[in-house]
């Protein structure tokens, strides 16, 4: 972007098992503590010794909304590594690599290549993991970064472990920087400092986290990628924060364990993806019919079926619509970074409270699983809690209806222990005191009161959440419409677009229910070209877009190869759309990560 | 919220009795279902028990058996068709000081809900299951059940079950519940016995109770259990005995035992789980996160 002073990706490349995860961690660390932006996106394959894992971290003085276009510096752990990738590094950017067992073919023309002895350097050690540690201090050196910092956050890393452990890895550390140092040209400039620390975080760390400062007191699971990390996060504070965390047999007892907890009055989530959420659906129906307020997560990745289970997608849209057989009303929102995830499940828990709902998120392989930085004044770990119409004291009359039929819809909700409050909750159809239909006569008076008095919560929730906003320039020769987590990579790809002359606004969207139609109409009545970007196969947001609101565009980017957007693939579409040359344009995804 | 423990010790002596658990609407069972007795026995057992409506959480999936908790004066959820126990685990685990007790049938129990049963087994959570157990499926008309016996014909087993049934008991034991019995519906004296000692013992108690289907089910009748019923009781069983147990539940002739096979002390799920011990019903605490947890959450990120 052209406003930043410093712009700088590196990558890891090697198997599962040769622990790309720790110097990734120590860089990330390193630039936060330095104040830097980060954005990383880690590509790597449903194994866990062998294959081939590729991990971006992109890193600015501004912040960053993707993992971006090209590479500045890349690190091989092994031969299939630099085989993928070396040659499409350009020149100027670096290449390190562990020069006793690793041979570089095909390299461009002013790439410079940086060969580490790493057994000369590590004294012989039979520690594989030395060649990561020797390689991130010759990273240190080609950025032209004080040792002292990296020493730090080895120190922070593995202190637990000992101090003769802390300092062989300095040391070897050390070896790395010296000889990059004396071998090696670094980067041209200086590395700038931020003004102050940052912090890094998961997506799924963000949305645990706001789901423990929204009050939640239930969360269960059961394991499946890319939304483990949620269940990681909870059961490492579940007890220092009173979280009841529970690993189920299956996602229906997931589903129907938080809905147990949900009825007892404790917030209560759950997070999954695509194939688990399958298994919840009828337990989403449930806690419609129940009217008990409780949160599903489902993290994206690439289907149908178990599909690819380490790969990024947005193709779970009308799955989530559609969730549960019948005719009701679920709150549904699609955050677009990791911040706004966080900021989201206080929000969400707040309105299902409210509506006495159930609730989705839908997030994705890359919010998820990518690792960001994050301003730590930015996260609110006390947001405004609001549980809605609910009953807190014990009465001496009986009398209670818990469907109460109401102008707004919504009936007092009692929770069940509270004297003078016994009720029942049934999925069956029921009438306003709980007796089931069936069991007096089937009524369709009171079945069509009924019907109707749950649809009346949601009538006025539009209100309740903001309306999409326009970014970026109202008379733009084109509006860019995106939703959940292609924001960011919107975002940058239109500052490449204004390089090459073409001037775009964006439109994201995160509510997906409720969809402000008439908002949106509005803001799309005023663009003079309209592209949609998704990254899945059949426009699964254009086709319910058009469905609530008539609205069409003038051409689609989508990508369903299983990888994220990089910011060139939506600038090329866009100039493709635009001269006219193709109204459904597909990205070739170059590097074969 | 005032608690369950608060009331009862403030109306030491407001004894409820069996029809003080009636419920707003009668039961839609046919005459001479094996449910009422059941029903029955669960209404006494409360009342003999001092509980409160207010203090019980009645939970069932679906089926004939599972309409109970609308026959029934208590707090009720009338959940999915084989997920009862899920449910029941997140609400006492959402409120441990509720006495939850969750009634469904055999298809729902041991068929659709059956991986719930292992694991709510060994999980030892504090609560009564009682299976309304008659080998068949009647909501649907009847259908064979997991609990039908080899051979048993029913609409979609028209030449006869080929499939052996489950064993609620044997299963239960191998499992690791920590309660096992068996009851019988045509005996309330016996079963509302059984109910108290399942609603009393802590953690997870099965009663699989014989609850004969009189309209789709000819063959495991009422009389065919009065003729063959027999309390363990009544002989000289070893409840902390597995072995012995398992080879009485597999008994199926001219003697069928009833009663308590296995009987263990052992921590529930919510006793093991620390974030239970103080602070009251987890439903119930504030929400929101302090100051000093915040700022470590944050620490450690950066």
């Amino acid at each position: 972007m052209s406003s930043r002073k410093f712009d700088f990706a590196l990558a890891i490349g090697g198997e599962a098992g040769q622990g790309i995860a720790t110097p990734g961690d120590i860089l990330a660390r390193v630039f936060v503590r330095r104040g830097l932006h980060l954005y990383t996106y880690n590509a790597y394959q449903s194994i866990i010794r062998g294959g081939h894992i590729f991990l971006t971290i992109r890193v600015s003085d501004q912040e960053v909304y993707s993992h971006g276009d090209k590479l500045d510096l890349l690190m091989c752990l092994n031969q299939d590594t630099a085989d993928r990738h070396v040659g499409l590094m350009g020149p100027g950017s670096r290449v390190i690599f562990n020069s006793d067992s690793i041979k570089i073919d095909g390299a461009k023309e002013g790439v410079f290549l940086c060969p580490m002895p790493v057994s000369d350097l590590t004294n012989n050690s039979r520690n594989r993991l030395f060649q990561n540690t020797v390689a991130v201090g010759a990273i240190m050196a080609l950025l032209s970064l004080e040792f002292e910092i990296l020493e730090e956050s080895l120190t922070l890393r593995f202190q637990r472990r000992g101090q003769a452990v802390v300092d062989e890895n300095v040391a070897v550390a050390r070896a790395g920087f010296d000889y990059a140092n004396a071998n090696f040209e670094p980067f041209p400039g200086t590395t700038p400092a931020g003004s102050k620390p940052l912090a890094v975080w998961a997506g799924n760390d963000a949305l645990a986290m706001g789901g423990a400062a929204a009050g939640v007191k239930f969360y269960s699971a059961y394991p499946m990628s890319p939304s483990t990390g949620v269940l990681h996060w909870m059961a490492a504070n579940a007890r220092s924060l009173g979280i009841m965390v529970r690993q189920v047999e299956d996602e229906i007892g997931v589903a129907n364990m938080a809905i147990g907890a949900a009825h007892t009055g404790c917030r209560a989530m759950c997070a999954t993806s695509g194939g688990g959420f399958a298994l919840m659906t009828e337990a989403i129906g449930s806690a419609g019919m129940m009217e008990i307020p409780v949160v599903f997560i489902n993290v994206q990745r690439a289907g149908p079926s178990t599909g690819v289970p380490t790969k990024s997608e947005q193709g779970d849209l009308w799955q989530v619509l559609g969730a549960s057989q019948g005719d009701f009303e679920r709150l549904i929102v699609a955050p677009k970074d990791s911040l706004d995830a966080f900021n989201t499940m206080p929000e969400l828990f707040n309105l299902v409270d409210k509506c006495q709902c159930p609730g989705i998120v839908i997030s994705d392989l890359l919010i998820s699983e990518g690792r960001f930085s994050v301003d730590p004044d930015d996260i609110n770990m006390h947001p405004k809690i609001d549980r809605g119409d609910l009953i807190t004291e014990p009465s001496s009359t009986d009398g209670y209806k818990r469907y109460k039929i109401t102008e707004t819809g919504i009936s007092p909700r009692a929770l069940p222990g509270l004297e003078g409050y016994v009720h029942v909750v049934a999925t069956d159809e029921h009438d306003e005191d709980s007796i089931l239909i069936s069991d007096e006569f089937t009524n369709p008076h009171k079945r069509r009161k009924m019907v109707e008095k749950r649809a009346r919560k949601f009538q006025h929730v539009t209100k309740d959440v903001p309306p999409p906003e326009l970014e970026g320039p109202q008379d733009a020769e084109v509006t860019l419409i995106g939703w959940g987590s292609t924001y960011g990579v919107i975002k940058e790809a239109i500052e490449q677009l204004k390089l090459k002359g073409v001037t775009a606004n964006h439109l994201p969207i995160k509510w997906i229910v409720p969809l402000q139609g008439e908002v949106v109409t509005d803001i799309l009545s005023g663009s003079k070209k309209r592209i949609m970007v998704e990254n899945n196969y059949s426009g699964q947001f254009y086709r319910y877009l058009r469905s609530e609101t008539g609205l069409s565009v003038d051409g689609h980017i989508r990508k369903y190869d299983g990888e994220p957007f990089m910011p060139h693939h939506i600038t090329d579409g866009v100039l493709e759309v635009l001269a006219g040359k193709t109204d459904i344009y597909v990205p070739y995804q170059e590097v074969v990560v | 919220m005032t608690t369950t423990t608060d009331i009862a010790e403030g109306q030491p002596d407001a004894q409820l009795t069996a029809k003080d658990f009636k419920g707003p609407v009668d039961p839609d069972w046919c005459a001479g279902c094996g449910d009422f007795g059941v029903l029955n026995s669960l209404q006494r057992a409360c009342a003999e028990l001092g509980l409160k409506p207010h203090e019980l959480l009645i939970i069932s999936g679906i089926g004939c058996s599972s309409n109970l908790p609308g026959y029934f004066n208590a707090n009720g959820m009338h959940t999915l068709h084989g997920r009862a126990l899920a449910v029941a685990t997140g609400a006492k685990l959402g409120n441990h000081e509720l006495n939850v007790i969750v009634t469904v049938g055999d298809g729902d129990g041991y068929g659709i809900g059956g991986n719930h049963f292992v694991h709510t087994a060994r999980r030892n959570v504090d609560l009564t299951y009682v299976v309304m157990n008659n080998q068949v499926y009647g909501l649907t008309t009847g259908q064979v059940s997991p609990t039908s016996s080899l051979g048993m014909k029913t609409k979609s087993t028209p030449f006869g079950s080929v499939e052996m049934p489950v064993n609620p008991i044997t299963s239960a034991i191998m499992n690791g519940a920590t309660f096992v019995a068996r009851g019988f519906s045509g005996d309330i004296r016996h079963l509302t016995d059984l109910i108290k000692k399942g609603v009393q013992h802590k953690g997870f108690a099965l009663i699989d109770v014989f609850s004969p289907c009189v309209t789709f089910n000819l063959d495991n009748t009422n009389p065919f259990f009065k003729e063959r019923v027999k309390k363990l009781e009544d002989e000289d069983h070893d409840t902390s005995d597995w072995k012995a147990s398992c080879e009485k539940a597999m008994i199926w002739g001219d003697t069928i035992y009833t009663g308590i096979f296995i009987q263990r002390e052992a921590p529930s799920l919510g006793q093991r789980e620390p974030v239970l011990d103080e602070g009251g019903p987890l439903g119930q605490r504030p929400l929101g996160i302090s100051q000093e947890q915040a700022e470590k959450i944050i620490q450690r990120m950066m």
